[in-house]
């Protein structure tokens, strides 16, 4: 099985590099790009029957830091 | 007076460290990350400047999970005395023995120069050396120095007069200007600035050398 963990900024969190690729896009001719947060994916290849509870804790101790990040957990 | 300093893969100031100490008057040993354990007696632990891992995931992020920082938890969580500097901060952030996080400096540009820093406490075997308000010049080398706590947490920090050291003209975005921070029994202190690289004379500046001479000079009397 498969698993899919996206890491983001929380809310509030400034993210300098979402901020240059704004105004990046703006710079291009882009027009109304509103805002860019500016994340991660992380896949992980799993043993049949991890829980979510497993890959759960794996983000809690390692792929996210919670002080700074949230993250989802999307099994596929 | 005994230092460990740990080495990790990319660890880069782990040398200029060791001999800051050395200095000072340390007997220092060298610990290899995959150890489990400290040497035995160790008083302090210097978690040095670098690129450990290479900065993957997040800085600091893979070295707090290595076998040798559970041994630098329990030591700290005993009432040990833990210095991180740069890379060494984000260690300890990762690890939670410090609160908050170290960003990306706001500027998005690695920055290495000599920067202003002001002695907010002299309260703590890392700065009693110093007068509190005194100003010195402390050379920062890093891409992700901007430091990040919530609002509470850095109320916190300054109600409990925890900040150690703040810019004097703010490089990389940190919050409060908050360049070092101490634990709550003022005996682990974070720094994204390098005293070890303004040690000696032929550093051109040696505004670090009292952290040092403090630290080991309380240490060796305790």
């Amino acid at each position: 099985m498969k698993a899919r963990v996206h890491v983001m900024l929380k809310n509030g969190v400034l993210d300098p590099q979402g901020a240059a690729v704004k105004h990046a896009l703006g710079a291009m001719g882009f027009e109304g790009v509103n805002g860019v947060r500016q994340g991660k994916v992380i896949e992980l290849e799993l043993a049949d029957g991890t829980t979510e509870a497993q890959i759960g804790e794996m983000c809690e101790k390692l792929l996210a830091n919670t002080v700074i990040e949230s993250y989802t957990i999307e099994t596929v | 007076m005994k230092a460990a300093v740990i080495q990790f893969p990319g660890s880069n100031c782990d040398r200029d460290m060791a001999v800051a100490l050395e200095k000072s008057g340390a007997d220092v040993e060298v610990v290899w990350h995959k150890d489990a354990a400290l040497p035995k007696g160790v008083d302090l632990v210097a978690i040095p400047g670098g690129f450990s891992f290479g900065d993957y995931l997040r800085c600091g992020a893979i070295a707090a999970n290595s076998p040798i920082c559970n041994a630098v938890v329990d030591h700290a969580n005993a009432g040990g005395y833990v210095l991180g500097v740069c890379n060494g901060f984000q260690v300890l952030t990762e690890t939670g023995l410090l609160p908050g996080a170290l960003l990306r400096n706001a500027g998005l540009k690695y920055i290495c120069q000599t920067v202003g820093l002001k002695v907010e406490t002299s309260n703590s075997g890392y700065t009693e050396g110093y007068n509190a308000g005194a100003e010195i010049g402390i050379p920062i080398a890093h891409h992700d120095g901007n430091y990040f706590a919530d609002d509470e947490t850095i109320a916190r920090l300054q109600g409990d007069d925890r900040v150690a050291f703040t810019y004097t003209d703010n490089p990389n975005g940190s919050r409060a200007d908050i360049a070092g921070i101490l634990s709550d029994n003022r005996r682990v202190l974070g720094m994204m600035p390098h005293p070890e690289r303004a040690f000696e004379e032929a550093h051109g500046n040696t505004d670090g050398q009292r952290l040092f001479a403090g630290l080991i000079g309380q240490l060796t009397t305790a």
